[in-house]
């Protein structure tokens, strides 16, 4: 199969007027429709490598891959006008805080109406009837009510929701999510992993899930990448993690608190400057 | 448990907010008894009314119904000077609990300006080392500092007053899950060292269930089900949400997500 | 020896440049020096304030230093000398009086700076304490401080200032007081909507819980916050100051003859426009530059001062 996403050597680096610094290092994957995991600490360069895939590294970011090649074209090469058709409709990304990514000052369903019709060409009532049936997707059980709320009418878990079903309502092949659910409920986040969880299987969709929780990532992934300082210290199946070898990973791993055992003392992560391959 | 040991008791406790039709009732007969050097954890889903718990404790919200009491003594209305020296709270948001504009030193020195103690310089300097910051921090600005390390430093300000009680507003759900073991551990081992009594408020189970000695779960304003940490590992939690939320920290499960109820 | 004097400055200033910029300061001094340092090098950053900063400066300097670099006396009038066109002796001519005008306006900064540092004065912390307590108390206090500042707000500035000075009688006292009396609601304003987002945050609510009381609250924690919007507000609103000082001294109001006040100036030689044109001109174009000064500084101050803006 032709994977969907290919990326080779990616570097990025921000220089400001005192030093540059370099937030990925030589990171490299394939992926095809799939659930690819990357986790890492703040910092670890994960939602930097997100961004870079969908080209929003702005000044005074720099971007340099060997390779960066999205379902046979050429992200490297890509000019604005292919990067518009790509992001949104051919990879979509799913952001922390739907407050910050929903507009205020507009109705909810007037939002996703017009993200469907900005990348798709059809009727107001029929992207009406389209946006509806996404918010029943997700979950939303009074999708009509919905439509007409402005977003700060609605909860953290809806407004996510509500960010999901704008970003899936243009089919993407490709939907990134970073830390998605990181700021709710256990229960809703597992609900919301659930609903993309659907839409991966059922449309074919590719999925990168973004986050610092290791235990959640395995069980919800099926590949995992570990970013540690900008650089990839281990790919493995989610289902080998528990045998994982690097000590970052067994790092990460342990020192979550369990309600299966009591430990007096958490082990703590001990993060090695070695790890990390001189450039 | 003997009277003389209960640190805190809460008692009915009821807050609710607007009036009339607009009446929100946040918080519903709640009561529960924290011994001292003990402590307790809130578990429940935000808008469940558990941090609205800690704040009416610190009397930043009036009191619809009950009782509140801290080491035998009723809380009623405005608290003083003597309250806020037993009482300290750390909050949930490490970028927004500490001042922009003041240094580390500024943010601790204050606490010791308004309460006039003595001291100040080695104060400072003792409970940097404390929270195991260490003295190169002292004259930095917030913005200097990562999420840890701000939340050390609300730590440090909290425990500066040298106070009996500390209440947790989720100390360490805004921080990576590598630095929430640091700081969990920084918590047990400043409660052993000055005999601390905790109330920790969570969304997560497993936090709760690791740092405290009982906890309460909370739907909606109410208390559902008190438990001790033995018998939650021992799986003897009876209310569904209880059992819902112990499912759901076992990471991520298809099949166990369809099940999932709202309680309202 | 003499060699060796060069690269040891360089690296006493690099040294220092070093002392400012480390990310672990060992004294209040340095964290705050290193503070205004970094402010520093963005407002720089900023080509157009940085000659707003020189213009006011000039301005500074020229005030403080007219006695000894104006060529001639301001107010006595030599009436041989009237009307002089720009000459060796006279570098900008001489007006009605035979006054020599470059000494009068070397004389004017004077004025101009004292009408600007006094409204500054007055105007800035009124509507910085009516602001921050209105926002922070809230209810009853806050409706009754800003109803009156409403009141203020909708006077016509010029007029109301016209007003007092009929009332009280011409002077530059008195344009003073009316114009810091018409300049302070906006500030209020400001402070207010600034408290208002401030007055429920978590670090406010923690030095609550330490017990700090209202007015520690309001001067140690909200006021220092509130301050560098309402400093580049006011720096703003310089240009507007200055236009109504001059204004009120060109319609007789402000300062009294013969106090070279730059308005005051333009009036006297409105009537020689058509032939003698640099005595009106002139100082028009000392307004004209220093507005043009305070706006832009504060402009490079709004890029480092005001967090809204993302100086930061």
């Amino acid at each position: 199969m032709e994977p969907l996403l290919t990326v080779e050597n990616l570097q990025v680096s921000f220089t400001s007027h005192h030093r540059t610094v370099d937030a990925v290092r030589g990171l490299s994957f394939t992926m095809g429709r799939e659930k690819l995991g990357i986790v890492g600490e703040s910092g670890s360069g994960k939602s930097v490598t997100a961004r870079a895939i969908l080209g929003l590294v702005g000044s005074p970011g720099k971007v340099e891959a060997e390779k960066l090649v999205f379902d046979g074209q050429d992200l490297l090469a890509a000019d604005p006008a292919t990067w518009r058709s790509i992001r949104g409709r051919r990879i979509a990304m799913v952001m922390q805080d739907p407050k910050f990514s929903l507009n205020p000052v507009m109705k909810v369903g007037a939002q996703i109406v017009e993200a469907c019709r900005a990348h798709s060409k059809m009727s107001r009532t029929q992207a009406r009837e389209e946006a509806l049936a996404m918010l029943r997707a997700v979950q939303i059980r009074n999708a009509e009510r919905v439509f007409h709320l402005y977003p700060h009418q609605v909860s953290g878990g809806m407004g996510q929701r509500i960010m999901i079903a704008m970003m899936l309502i243009t089919s993407p092949d490709l939907l990134i999510a970073d830390e998605p659910t990181s700021a709710l409920d256990v229960t809703v986040q597992l609900q919301l992993l659930a609903i993309m969880d659907d839409l991966v299987s059922q449309q074919g969709m590719g999925l990168i899930f973004i986050s610092h929780d290791l235990h959640l990532v395995a069980s919800f992934c099926d590949r995992v990448i570990i970013m540690y300082g900008g650089q990839v210290m281990e790919v493995c199946d989610a289902a080998e993690l528990q045998n994982a070898g690097h000590p970052y990973t067994q790092g990460l791993l342990s020192c979550m608190p369990s309600i299966d055992r009591k430990q007096q003392v958490l082990p703590v992560l001990q993060r090695q400057e070695a790890w990390l391959n001189k450039m | 448990m003997a009277q003389q040991d209960v640190m805190i008791d809460v008692q009915g406790l009821g807050v609710s907010f607007g009036h009339g039709s607009a009446r929100v009732d946040a918080v519903r007969d709640v009561s529960f008894q924290v011994a001292r050097g003990c402590s307790y954890g809130l578990v429940g889903e935000s808008g469940s009314g558990k941090s609205t718990v800690l704040k009416a404790l610190c009397g930043l919200y009036p009191l619809q119904g009950g009782s509140i009491a801290i080491d035998g003594r009723a809380c009623i209305g405005r608290r003083n000077l003597d309250f806020y020296r037993q009482v300290q709270m750390v909050f949930q948001d490490p970028y927004g609990s500490l001042h922009p504009r003041h240094t580390v030193d500024r943010v601790l020195r204050e606490p010791i300006t308004i309460h006039k103690l003595e001291r100040a310089e080695s104060r400072i300097r003792e409970m940097l080392v404390d929270v195991g910051l260490g003295l190169d921090f002292r004259f930095r600005y917030s913005h200097q500092l990562s999420g840890g390390q701000r939340q050390r430093v609300a730590i440090a300000r909290a425990l500066i007053l040298k106070p009996k009680i500390l209440l947790l507003d989720e100390p360490t759900s805004a921080l990576d899950v590598s630095v929430q073991a640091e700081m969990l551990n920084l918590l047990h081992r400043l409660r052993e060292k000055y005999d601390l009594t905790y109330i920790l408020v969570s969304h997560d189970l497993a936090v709760v269930a690791h740092m405290c000695d009982r906890l309460g779960v909370m739907v909606n304003g109410r208390m559902v089900e008190t438990l001790s940490d033995v018998s939650l590992l021992n799986g003897q939690a009876t209310h569904p949400y209880t059992r819902q939320l112990i499912n759901a920290c076992h990471g991520y499960d298809r099949k166990m997500i369809d099940g999932f109820v709202r309680y309202e | 020896m003499a060699n060796n004097e060069y690269p040891q400055q360089e690296q006493t200033v690099d040294g220092l440049r070093q002392w400012l910029l480390t990310t672990t300061p060992c004294s209040r001094l340095q964290a705050r020096a290193g503070r205004s340092y970094i402010a520093w090098l963005s407002f720089t950053r900023n080509r157009l304030a940085v000659i707003g900063l020189g213009i006011i400066t000039l301005l500074v300097l020229t005030a403080v230093l007219a006695p000894l670099i104006a060529p001639y006396h301001p107010n006595v009038p030599d009436l041989e000398q009237r009307l002089q066109t720009m000459s060796m002796e006279h570098w900008l001519g001489t007006d009605q009086l035979g006054r020599d005008i470059l000494s009068r306006i070397l004389y004017g900064s004077r004025l101009t700076l004292y009408v600007v540092v006094l409204v500054a004065i007055i105007a800035a912390p009124l509507g910085l304490v009516v602001g921050t307590v209105a926002g922070y108390s809230g209810g009853l206090v806050d409706s009754v401080l800003m109803r009156i500042t409403d009141i203020f707000l909708a006077f016509p500035k010029l007029i109301l200032a016209l007003a007092f000075v009929a009332a009280l009688g011409p002077g530059i006292e008195n344009a003073i007081i009316a114009i810091a009396i018409t300049s302070w609601p906006p500030y209020a304003r400001i402070a207010r909507a600034e408290t208002i987002t401030l007055r429920n945050s978590d670090f406010i609510v923690a030095a609550r819980l330490q017990g700090a009381g209202h007015i520690r609250l309001i001067v140690h924690h909200i006021i220092p916050l509130c301050l560098s919007s309402v400093i580049v507000r006011v720096t703003l609103d310089m240009a507007g100051i200055i236009l109504t000082a001059a204004g009120l001294g060109f319609l007789g109001l402000g300062a009294q003859p013969p106090l070279p006040e730059w308005g005051a100036m333009i009036a006297g030689g409105r009537q020689f426009l058509l032939d003698q044109w640099w005595v009106a001109t002139l100082p028009g174009i000392a307004i004209f530059i220093v507005s043009l000064g305070f706006n832009l500084l504060g402009d490079g101050l709004r890029d480092v001062l005001d967090p809204r803006s993302g100086g930061k």
